[in-house]
């Protein structure tokens, strides 16, 4: 394996049994995923509910035996070096796991002491956390009276503790409110910028895009497409160009002619807005202007966006992760 | 050795837990004090029936009352197990290196101490109605239901790990407890039985166990009742760990 991959899978499957009246079911959650996460990096994991995120990350974090495949995490064999593992990755999972019934405080203090840290070192880095995250108005309270950003500052500070190498995080911002969002983000960049290799899983593509280095989208239990936010969203190709004009008529007549004059990958009106996919579309923009004003067509106002990730989504799914988002 | 330290420390953790309300230690001995103040001055009158001697009832009384104390006192404590495979705690466990059978020896080890600890209380309270105890064989007895403790608690946390959910539990833990309760001559003793009932208790582990209760709370330690009565529960105590064990290995698949 090389060197710098923290995360090597390959073909690493999972299914389900289920008993129904009619026997026995399976259920493929993860069908054959192949990963490399390199060290030091932000790996976006990104999927619709459903789509295997969690099953893939609980295999990783040795919490689930995976079916078929194999793993290697920071250079050990998933199936067989669990210990070694365990003690040196962190991991957050979808609820968290704060215990609700102790103080923030005692959480800190035992789950380094889980690790084998003795109990001057587990103080050590419980204070230590404290203070970066800036729990101290509250780590001395039960946490079951936490609001959710102080939460989730505290399930991240958990997982992180005992300073591992590796974090997986399971949808760490879901629920979030936007302020308590972004300072997360900004959590999570200083723990790259500190050396620690970070595989997140979400279905915020704001997020993906804002935060990864690189990305896999998983749809179905199947890796969809690889790369960085950049590399997928070039391989779109298209910018977005809008038109908005005062009457459909004149929308009508603007489409005509750019269909005819214009290389657009697509073109298409709604109401008074004529919607053209095109390449370069900034640079562009100005012959698109000439051509118009020079048939009497006059844009009352235009909009120029480039590809987003839902773009990617949809190009390699055919739905919407917007949509899915809504449901 | 590991698991000692992470048993420790998770026995901590679970006290820690329980001294928050202490109050629940005594709410789980409303029951058996009932059963003192209100069901035993009955049996005084019944002096003299088989099983019961005269002016023993007591002493006959008191070690079946904690042995039923011991069986439904932690045959329920799988609904704190649920709670917390519910908050994702126990996963957080899971993901460290921690041994695995401390996450459980440290619950069974905290239901068992808290269970002897009320088995003393309640004794202390019965003493006032003419309770006569062998001091040996009662810190015997109690080694005895710490045993009884552990086989329920981990029974009842092996149910929470396989059903994950309140509903299946409770019906499935009061169908367990009410017959192995009522076939172990808790209130009244077996030899009062018709011999076709005496022949089903045979079949119930509890049984021995308060035959070994009231043998020791007698002071006959030559009794092979005691044998018995250890051999059995320490049997089921192993075996039924092991099954928590299992069913916590096996939990996420």
């Amino acid at each position: 394996m090389a060197e710098d991959l923290i995360i090597e899978t390959k073909g690493l499957r999972k299914t389900f049994i289920s008993k129904t009246r009619n026997g026995k079911k399976e259920l493929e959650a993860v069908g054959g995923v192949d990963l490399a996460v390199k060290k030091g990096e932000i790996f976006g994991f990104l999927g619709p509910n459903g789509a295997g995120k969690s099953t893939t990350q609980r295999m990783l974090s040795t919490l689930l035996p995976p079916t078929g495949g194999e793993a290697k995490i920071l250079g050990y064999d998933l199936a067989k070096q669990q210990e070694q593992i365990r003690q040196n990755i962190g991991y957050v999972g979808q609820t968290g796991g704060t215990d609700p019934a102790a103080t923030g405080f005692e959480n800190l203090i035992l789950q380094a002491q889980l690790y084998g840290l003795d109990i001057h070192t587990a103080g050590k880095y419980a204070r230590e956390f404290v203070e970066r995250f800036q729990m101290g108005s509250f780590i001395e309270r039960q946490a079951s009276t936490y609001s959710g950003g102080q939460k989730r500052r505290l399930d991240v500070a958990l997982g992180m503790i005992h300073h591992p190498k590796l974090l997986l995080l399971d949808e760490p911002t879901s629920g979030l409110d936007p302020q308590s969002r972004a300072y997360l983000w900004d959590e999570l960049k200083k723990l790259k910028a500190e050396g620690i290799t970070i595989f997140l899983s979400t279905h915020n593509m704001d997020e993906a895009d804002k935060l990864c280095d690189t990305m896999a989208i998983i749809d179905n239990g199947k890796i969809i497409v690889k790369g960085t936010p950049t590399e997928l969203k070039s391989a779109i190709g298209a910018d977005t160009v809008v038109f908005g004009f005062h009457d459909g008529k004149t929308a009508s007549s603007a489409e005509n002619l750019l269909a005819e004059k214009i290389r657009a990958e697509r073109i298409q009106t709604t109401n008074n807005l004529v919607h053209l996919s095109i390449k370069d579309g900034e640079r562009r923009m100005p012959e698109l202007l000439r051509l118009l004003d020079s048939n009497n067509l006059e844009a009352q106002n235009i909009t120029l966006s480039r590809p987003s990730l839902d773009d990617v989504f949809l190009k390699y799914t055919g739905r919407s992760l917007r949509e899915d988002d809504n449901q | 050795m590991r698991i000692l330290r992470d048993t420790k420390l998770m026995f901590v953790r679970n006290m820690q837990h329980t001294l928050r309300n202490p109050i629940f230690i005594l709410v789980s001995m409303f029951q058996p004090l009932l059963y003192l103040f209100l069901f035993m001055p009955l049996l005084e009158n019944l002096g003299g029936v088989p099983g019961l001697p005269v002016g023993k009832t007591v002493e006959t009384f008191i070690p079946g009352l904690l042995v039923m104390l011991a069986l439904f006192g932690s045959a329920f404590v799988g609904f704190t197990l649920i709670d917390e495979l519910r908050t994702g705690v126990i996963e957080r466990f899971l993901v460290t290196p921690v041994t695995r059978s401390s996450i459980l020896l440290g619950r069974v080890l905290r239901d068992a101490f808290v269970l002897v600890t009320q088995c003393v209380l309640i004794t202390f309270v019965a003493i006032p109605f003419g309770l006569s105890v062998n001091v040996v064989g009662f810190l015997l007895s109690l080694i005895l239901y710490g045993l009884i403790g552990i086989t329920m608690a981990s029974m009842s946390y092996s149910f929470a790990l396989i059903y994950k959910s309140e509903d299946n539990l409770a019906p499935t833990l009061n169908t367990i407890t009410l017959p192995i309760s009522l076939l172990s001559g808790i209130i009244l003793p077996l030899v009062l039985a018709p011999i076709w009932l005496q022949d089903v208790a045979m079949i119930n582990p509890f049984s021995y166990a308060v035959n070994a209760s009231r043998a020791l709370f007698a002071g006959n330690f030559y009794s092979v009742d005691i044998i018995e009565g250890f051999g059995i529960i320490t049997l089921l105590a192993i075996v039924m760990f092991l099954w928590s064990l299992r069913s916590l290995k096996k939990i996420e698949s």
